[in-house]
This record gives structure tokens, C-alpha cells and sequence, in this order.
């Protein structure tokens, strides 16, 4: 019982000293050298401060669609291929969650799409499109989703502004705490 | 008990084998036994293959199938795999063999050829110091071993479902082996702000989740080692992040990348994680208490009446399994269930409870409670919990983590108590 209660006071004291700068203790590794980190890290976050530069269009955008042959998996107009669907079947007279989960539609960030395109697409090509391709297929993605005018540029500077139709209608997730109950009075 | 599937490679090269005139003492001996006494078996002759890696049985057939039952294949027309589940109708102990340990990938994946002596992982982002570890580097680092079970946040029941491993194979528990990912980042040294982390996989979608940094400090493992030898192709050679108790889609396979970052990521793996219910969200991370009967399972069939040890696996993302509770009369009366050894924290934790059946048909169903108090709940109370009807449409919300109910009929054949 004693060492139960002391777990959340030695873990306070754990994240706390992290934050302080710290030597090593082991030594063991290298560090990356700037390019390095550039060239591995595709990760492109809400703030968009990672995206490269590059600028596309919707038009644009259509036609890639066409020449990179998206639409053999995901349908002419994005609907109807074996791939998840790009646009929802029901339309905006329908309720936003009741259309289904929709990349485009549904992800509260733009940055979310650039992202997702940039690192597994197309199929078996992953990581072959340029950034000028990938900005012009998210504008594409977002036009057909009626969030962005046809020709609305996207470029490191616009894309993370973006309105997206969701907003801030969906649920934060709760602050993690380890040996927590997942939600508390669940299911009783 | 066994499965139907035949693994048919392995059966073909070992009926080969023993037709092929490499059985001893298939005559009969020529000793003084007395008639009655159980004849020898055939003998299996020393061959160099199996003495360097050795086959189980040719008798034992238990397999994987794909998940869902008429679901996407695997591997589909292109060789991608997607979900796979574990036969844990044929389980005994709590480690699932690593040849038969589930498999789910982002989207459908190949899996990755990946040299070892290539493999780096680059730690970055919100750090004083950024680096870059090989395996050699990873293996001279304090190491910890660890049972952590693995689940799938598509592991659930349905009516279709017949067998145990429809209703639950997409769970799984083996001994993980690797370096706490807080002795990497204490390495790399956290900067101030540093809330998230987000992992990256090497296959081609490059999956990636996002993650609170007070999980990472917790208890996540940089593994390398699965039961004992190099973690799986299928399972993430060679490297894997264990994020315990947490859905499967987290532990992330061909571990390349951690960034270090202040807010949630928004991944493409996190988006699919959103609901506008902060309860839904809630259940989402972290996996309720949740207990299945192994044996007799759906598809089983018992000999008659009499004796038999009920067998099952317990687990919970909060912690270690505390109790286990068993019904034989479809839930009218609780039974407290033998535990078999010791507990482990997110780890799959096997029991057992002493079963004369009378031959009368009825309904038997587990719950387990974990070290926190959380108690497997039945369909009936969280369809209670949410204000909805419990009907056929009843969708648990999150992961479920429901009673499973198995129907014994008077012939002793086992079904889906939910069907």
C-alpha cells in the first residue's frame, strides 16, 4: 500500500527533472545532422511549420488525380472504388458526423490531408509525389469537399489556415494519468 | 479441439517424410510386452532442419485465420496483410506462440524486409539533444523484459462470430524485450513544453500515432525481443514500441522515428481515433478490464457430463488482473476463478475454475475485475450506461470489453451466446 501512494510522487518528480537539461547518462548514440533530420522527419503537424515549399491548386489537383491513376482505387469522383471513400455519398444537407469519416471532411486540420497524401500515397509509389503534387491533390481533396474555392492556392503559408467544415466540434481527449481509470463511473 | 486448417506445407513435408520410409518401429516389436499394452508410436528420424529449427507436431494444427470472418483477406491479391487473429480456442499458459501471435497493419501493408544492420531510430523534436540509435547501440543500453499483451481495437464480438478466435483471436501476449523508451528520451533530455510524442513506422504507409509524453515516461519499451529471439517481421522486426494496456494501433511496428512535439499530432492514425462524444473519446488509449473462457469455447465440443476445468484469459490496459469470477448458470450466481501464477501489469492472465457439468444445457460467462477497481462490464450494462436499447444494432462504444456468454447445449456442443 505504501509503495502505491509514493507511485504518483515519484512519478511527479520523474516528468519533472526531465524537463530540466540533463547530461546523458549512457552516451550511447549519435546525433543526426540537420539534414538528416530534414530528410526523415515527414511528420506535418497543425501548425504546418514542417511543410516544404510548393503551391498547387484544385485544377491542378484534378488532374493529377487523373494522370497519377488515384481514381482506379478511389473512383472517378472520389466515390464509388475500392479505396475509402474521398467525398461522402450524402450530401451537406446531411449532419457533418453522419456522413461518414471522410479525410477531407472530417480532420480538423488541412495539415492532417497534406500529410497523410505526402507519406502513403499513391499505392506501391508512396513517397514519389513532389510538394508542388501533394499541395495541388490536398487542394483537389478539399475543393471536392466543398472547403476550398477552385482556385484557392495552397502553399506553406495557406494550407494550415484552412477553415475545415468540423471546427472544434469534436472531443479532446481527457489528460492521460497512469493507473487511472479509463472513464471514471464506467460503466458504473 | 484443434482447428480444421491444416498448416498444409508443414503436413505435406512431414507426411512426406514418414512415407518416405524414414519411420522406425513402425513393426511390431519383437519383445516381450504383453498384448494390450499401448503400441509405439512411429519415430520422427533426425533430420537437419529440425535440429536447427525445430516444427511443432505434425498433430498439432491450430492456425491463424483472417479477421473479420468474410472480411478483408489475408494476405489479399497483392500480398498486403491486414487482420489476422490468433487461435486462442488451442491456448494454454498466457504466451502466444510468436508464429501465432495476431497481426493488424495501418491500412494493409506489406511487411518489411528490414537489415538490422541498417535499421536506425531517430529520436527528435522538443529534446537538447537529438540522436540517432542502431540496434547495436539499443542493445547496449539497461534492458527490461517485460508479459504485455497486445489488442486490437477491433477485437469484438458479433452474433456471426462462432469460435473464440472470431469473438477475441485479435489479442494476443507474448515477453517483450527492449529499453525503456524514458531511458532514451532522459538520454535525448525532454525540453520544456514537451507534451506529445509521436511514432513512425518504416513500412510503406509509414504509419504514425500520436501519444502523451506521460505514457512514454510510464512504460513504453523499445523492443527488440519477443518470447525469447528477435521480435517478428510480422510483429515489427526489429524494432517495436510497446505502449501498454493501450489499443494495438499504437505499438508501432518498424519503430523509425519518435518526435517529440507539444500538442496532438493529428495523424492520419489519430484522426480516425475522433468522435464528438468526450465519453467515446475517453475510451478510447487505454483498454478496459476484459476476460474471455477459452475453454469450452464456441465451436467445442464436450464429451458428456462430468468434470472439466473451464479455462480462460483475463486482461486489463489499467493494470495487473486482481479477480476473476465465473457463472456455469448464465449469470445468476459468481464464482471466484483460480488465477494461474502471478498477475502482470497489461498482461493476459490465465484462470481456471473446477466444473462438473450436470448435462443440463445452460450459459458460461467470465468477468474479471482489475487493480483498479474496474470491473468487466455485461452488454446489458453499458447499453444501460449509455441510455440505449440493447438490441441485435447495440454497438459497444470503444473498445469492447463486454461478458462474453458461451451456450452449452444438452448434446455438449459450445455456441456464441451472443448470436
Amino acid at each position: 500500500m505504501g509503495t502505491r501512494k509514493l507511485l504518483p510522487l515519484a512519478f511527479a518528480l520523474l516528468t519533472g527533472v526531465s524537463a530540466l537539461a540533463q547530461a546523458p547518462t549512457y552516451g550511447v548514440g549519435r546525433p543526426p545532422t540537420p539534414e538528416e533530420i530534414r530528410a526523415w522527419d515527414i511528420s506535418v503537424g497543425p501548425t504546418g511549420e514542417e511543410l516544404p515549399p510548393g503551391r498547387g491548386t484544385a485544377k491542378e489537383g484534378a488532374l493529377l488525380y487523373r494522370s497519377k491513376g488515384c481514381g482506379g482505387c478511389h473512383g472517378a469522383q472520389g466515390i464509388g472504388g475500392t479505396a475509402p471513400l474521398l467525398k461522402p455519398k450524402a450530401g451537406p444537407d446531411v449532419e457533418l458526423w453522419a456522413r461518414g469519416r471522410i479525410l477531407a471532411l472530417r480532420s480538423p486540420f488541412a495539415t492532417t490531408v497534406w500529410d497523410y497524401i505526402n507519406r502513403a500515397m499513391p499505392l506501391n509509389r508512396e513517397g514519389t509525389l513532389t510538394a508542388d503534387e501533394v499541395y495541388a491533390l490536398t487542394a483537389y481533396l478539399l475543393f471536392i469537399n466543398d472547403v476550398i474555392k477552385e482556385d484557392e492556392v495552397l502553399d506553406a503559408q495557406s494550407l494550415p489556415k484552412v477553415k475545415m467544415p468540423i471546427g472544434d466540434n469534436y472531443a479532446r481527449l481527457p489528460e492521460w494519468k497512469p493507473r487511472t481509470p479509463r472513464l471514471k463511473g464506467y460503466p458504473y | 479441439m484443434g482447428s480444421k486448417r491444416p498448416a498444409r506445407r508443414e503436413f505435406l513435408r512431414n507426411g512426406a517424410a514418414l512415407a518416405g520410409g524414414f519411420t522406425l518401429g513402425a513393426v511390431t516389436p519383437a519383445t516381450g510386452q504383453a498384448p494390450g499394452a499401448p503400441a509405439s508410436p512411429p519415430m520422427i528420424k533426425g533430420d537437419k532442419d529440425q535440429i536447427a529449427y525445430g516444427d511443432r507436431s505434425r498433430h498439432v494444427t491450430s492456425v491463424r485465420i483472417s479477421h473479420p470472418v468474410g472480411g478483408r483477406p489475408s494476405p489479399d491479391n497483392f500480398g498486403l496483410v491486414f487482420h489476422v487473429a490468433a487461435p486462442l480456442q488451442d491456448s494454454v499458459g498466457v504466451i502466444t506462440p510468436s508464429s501465432l501471435h495476431y497481426v493488424a497493419t495501418t491500412r494493409g501493408s506489406f511487411i518489411p524486409d528490414i537489415d538490422p544492420q541498417e535499421h536506425r531510430l531517430m529520436i527528435h523534436g522538443l529534446v537538447d539533444r537529438p540522436l540517432i540509435f542502431s540496434m547495436e547501440d539499443l542493445k547496449r543500453l539497461p534492458s527490461v523484459t517485460r508479459l504485455h499483451f497486445i489488442e486490437c481495437a477491433g477485437n469484438r464480438s458479433s452474433r456471426r462470430a462462432k469460435t473464440v478466435q472470431e469473438t477475441h483471436g485479435m489479442t494476443s501476449c507474448a515477453e517483450w524485450t527492449g529499453v525503456l523508451l524514458s531511458t532514451l528520451l532522459k538520454e535525448c533530455g525532454l525540453k520544456g513544453g514537451a507534451s506529445w510524442f509521436v511514432a513512425e513506422g518504416t513500412e510503406e504507409v509509414k504509419g504514425a500515432s500520436s501519444m502523451p509524453i506521460a505514457k512514454a515516461m510510464d512504460d513504453c519499451i523499445v523492443a527488440y525481443g519477443m518470447n525469447g529471439e528477435a521480435v517478428r517481421p510480422q510483429q515489427g522486426f526489429p524494432l517495436r514500441l510497446m505502449v501498454p494496456g493501450f489499443e494495438g494501433i499504437f505499438h508501432t511496428k518498424w519503430l523509425r522515428r519518435i518526435k517529440i512535439v507539444d500538442r496532438y499530432y493529428m495523424n492520419y492514425n489519430d484522426y480516425g481515433h475522433l468522435d464528438r462524444d468526450p465519453k467515446v473519446a475517453a475510451l478510447d488509449y487505454q483498454i478496459g478490464p476484459k476476460s474471455v473462457i477459452t475453454f469450452p469455447s464456441g465451436g467445442q465440443q464436450l464429451a458428456g457430463r462430468g468434470f472439466y476445468e473451464i479455462s480462460g484469459l483475463a486482461w486489463s490496459g489499467g493494470g495487473a488482473i486482481r479477480t476473476v469470477e465465473v457463472s456455469t448458470d448464465a449469470g445468476r450466481h459468481w464464482n471466484r476463478a483460480e488465477i494461474k501464477g502471478t498477475p502482470q501489469r497489461m498482461a493476459h492472465t490465465r484462470f481456471g475454475y473446477q466444473w462438473n457439468w450436470d448435462g443440463k444445457e445452460t450459459e458460461i460467462l467470465s468477468r474479471c475485475t482489475d487493480e483498479l477497481g474496474q470491473v468487466q462490464p455485461s452488454r446489458a450494462q453499458v447499453a444501460k450506461y449509455w441510455n440505449r436499447p440493447l438490441d441485435a444494432s447495440f454497438n459497444v462504444p470503444g473498445l469492447d470489453n463486454t461478458i462474453q456468454p458461451w451456450r452449452i447445449a444438452g448434446d455438449g456442443s459450445v455456441s456464441n451466446g451472443n448470436a
